[in-house]
């Protein structure tokens, strides 16, 4: 039996590297090896959305990808949103507009919702609904979420306006 | 999940001989999202190698020319396919199954080449394939051989790769003037489901005569069905709602479903006669625009 692989990233800007057997996910990864326990795991099989990182640019379930495919990525976790102690628009948003309570979605959903927003900046209900359709709440109805969703567009227009 | 070791080569020589020597207890990685949830939930207890196919540029690569059509490496990522242009003027069925296929983070990995060779009956991109004439390139310790999309899949979650052998990419010819094509499926809620029923179907008109027509099903047989006599039996007919409901009937009497809880027998046969019928609509639509 080998033993571990040797895996260098960047995660949330920085240089990662780390050591995972290869059956890890890169949650396992991140949560368990690096430290970084912001992403959730809420299923473990691409559902729930609760572990989404941004991974090269695109949104994955971190659930299933293995720890050793990062090699050479550029990873955002959560922890990766806010700038030092200023909360991301977002993340503001998402409190202000009471769009979670028992909180295990909402590192997924602001993750995904930061990408969304990063490539289309006005979506319409309809586009946040689908693009967070790989993301499940069970306790906000979605209804405050997508409220959210679109107080935070706002807030990024008016301040890069 | 049991103990793995994990390999990424470069080139599809390396790639098929690790999988020849592994005898069946390899498997090529593409987006995951089928092999993780199999490989934790026991399917693949067998398995002890995993051939990741993202480094070889084959299987990366999308190759369109207006002549010569598209080659889809097998590992293309659902998002990079209805992010490209020309993809979506040209293959516009393809285009369907890509963007419902599981949501966003799903369709930042799951590939058209894993959807194939993962086999199941309720592949979403398998009947946009064969709709669009594709055949899939394989490579083995023999060479290669090319296989039509229809006579890929075997029975459920089996095909007609053997030892040693991969699937390399999927190869599209070029649509004619005339061509529309679409896929759609039937699921209880928006998105995030597998499909009831699905129906991939293709038409080329002249005027408002289908000149030939493809249609497939999905979930409905233990393999995604192509039923070619729809095609023979449409082919020069009106482009209208009598031949359409004839494709329908056809349809209907081809699916052999089973009943579990998504659906019954019943209801997925009905399924099939409405969805063939409107993805033809919506196919006859594109080849107007088109022509
Ligand atoms: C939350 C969720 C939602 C989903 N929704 C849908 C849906 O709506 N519709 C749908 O059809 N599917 C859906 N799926 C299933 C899955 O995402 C798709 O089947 C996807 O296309 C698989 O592609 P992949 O690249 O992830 O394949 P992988 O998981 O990497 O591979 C799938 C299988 O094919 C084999 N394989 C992959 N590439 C090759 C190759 N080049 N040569 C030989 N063998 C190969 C693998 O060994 C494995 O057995 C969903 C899955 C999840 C987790
Ligand atoms: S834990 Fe990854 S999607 Fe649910
Ligand atoms: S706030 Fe509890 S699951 Fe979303």
């Amino acid at each position: 039996m080998p033993g571990k692989t040797y895996v260098q990233t960047r995660i949330n800007g920085e240089p990662v590297d780390f050591l995972a057997e290869p059956r890890q996910s890169l949650l396992e990864c991140l949560r368990d090896v690096i430290g970084l326990t912001g992403s959730k795991e809420g299923c473990n099989d691409g559902n729930c959305g609760a572990c989404t990182v941004e991974m090269d640019g695109r949104i994955v379930t971190s659930c299933l990808v293995l720890g050793v495919e990062a090699e050479g990525s550029d990873i955002t976790t959560i922890e990766g949103i806010a700038e030092g102690s200023e909360l991301h628009p977002v993340q503001q948003a998402f409190l202000e507009n009471a769009a979670l309570q028992c909180g295990i979605c909402t590192p997924g959903f602001i993750v995904a919702t930061k990408a969304l927003l990063d490539h289309n900046p006005d979506p319409t209900e309809h586009e946040i609904r689908f693009w967070l359709a790989n993301n499940l709440c069970r306790c906000t109805g979605y209804d405050k979420i997508v409220r959210a969703v679109q107080d935070a567009a706002s807030r990024m227009q008016e301040a890069s306006a | 999940m049991h103990w793995i070791d994990f390999t990424s080569p470069h080139s599809v020589r390396e790639a098929v001989e690790l999988l020849n020597d592994a005898n069946g207890s390899a498997r090529v990685l593409a987006g995951g999202t089928d092999l993780l949830v199999q490989l934790r939930g026991g399917r693949f207890d067998d398995v002890n190698l995993v051939v990741d196919g993202k480094n070889i540029p084959e299987l990366n690569e999308i190759t369109y020319d207006p002549e010569g059509g598209l080659t889809l490496g097998a590992a293309v990522p659902c998002y990079r396919i209805y992010g490209n242009a020309a993809i979506s003027r040209a293959y516009p069925g393809l285009i369907d199954s890509a963007s419902l296929i599981g949501g966003t983070q799903i369709q930042g990995r799951a590939s058209f080449g894993g959807n194939l060779c993962n086999s199941t009956p309720s592949g979403d991109s398998i009947p946009a394939m064969i709709a669009h004439s594709a055949v899939a390139n394989i490579e083995g310790p023999d060479g290669h051989r090319h296989v039509a999309v229809e006579d890929f899949c075997t029975g459920p979650g089996s095909n007609v790769l053997g030892r040693g052998e991969m699937l390399v990419s999927i190869s599209f010819p070029a649509p004619t003037s005339g061509f529309g094509a679409n896929y759609m499926r039937f699921i209880p809620r928006n998105e995030m489901d597998i499909a009831v029923a699905g129906a991939g179907t293709s038409v080329v008109l002249d005027g408002d005569t289908i000149k030939s027509a493809r249609v497939a099903l999905a979930a409905v047989a233990p393999t995604p069905l192509y039923v070619s006599a729809i095609g023979d039996a449409i082919a020069g007919k009106p482009a209208n709602d009598d031949t359409l409901a004839e494709a329908g009937q056809m349809a209907k009497d081809a699916a052999t479903p089973i009943t579990d809880m998504r659906g019954t027998i019943e209801y997925r046969k009905h399924l099939c006669d409405v969805l063939t019928r409107r993805s033809l609509q919506i196919a006859i639509d594109r080849a107007k625009e088109n022509a």
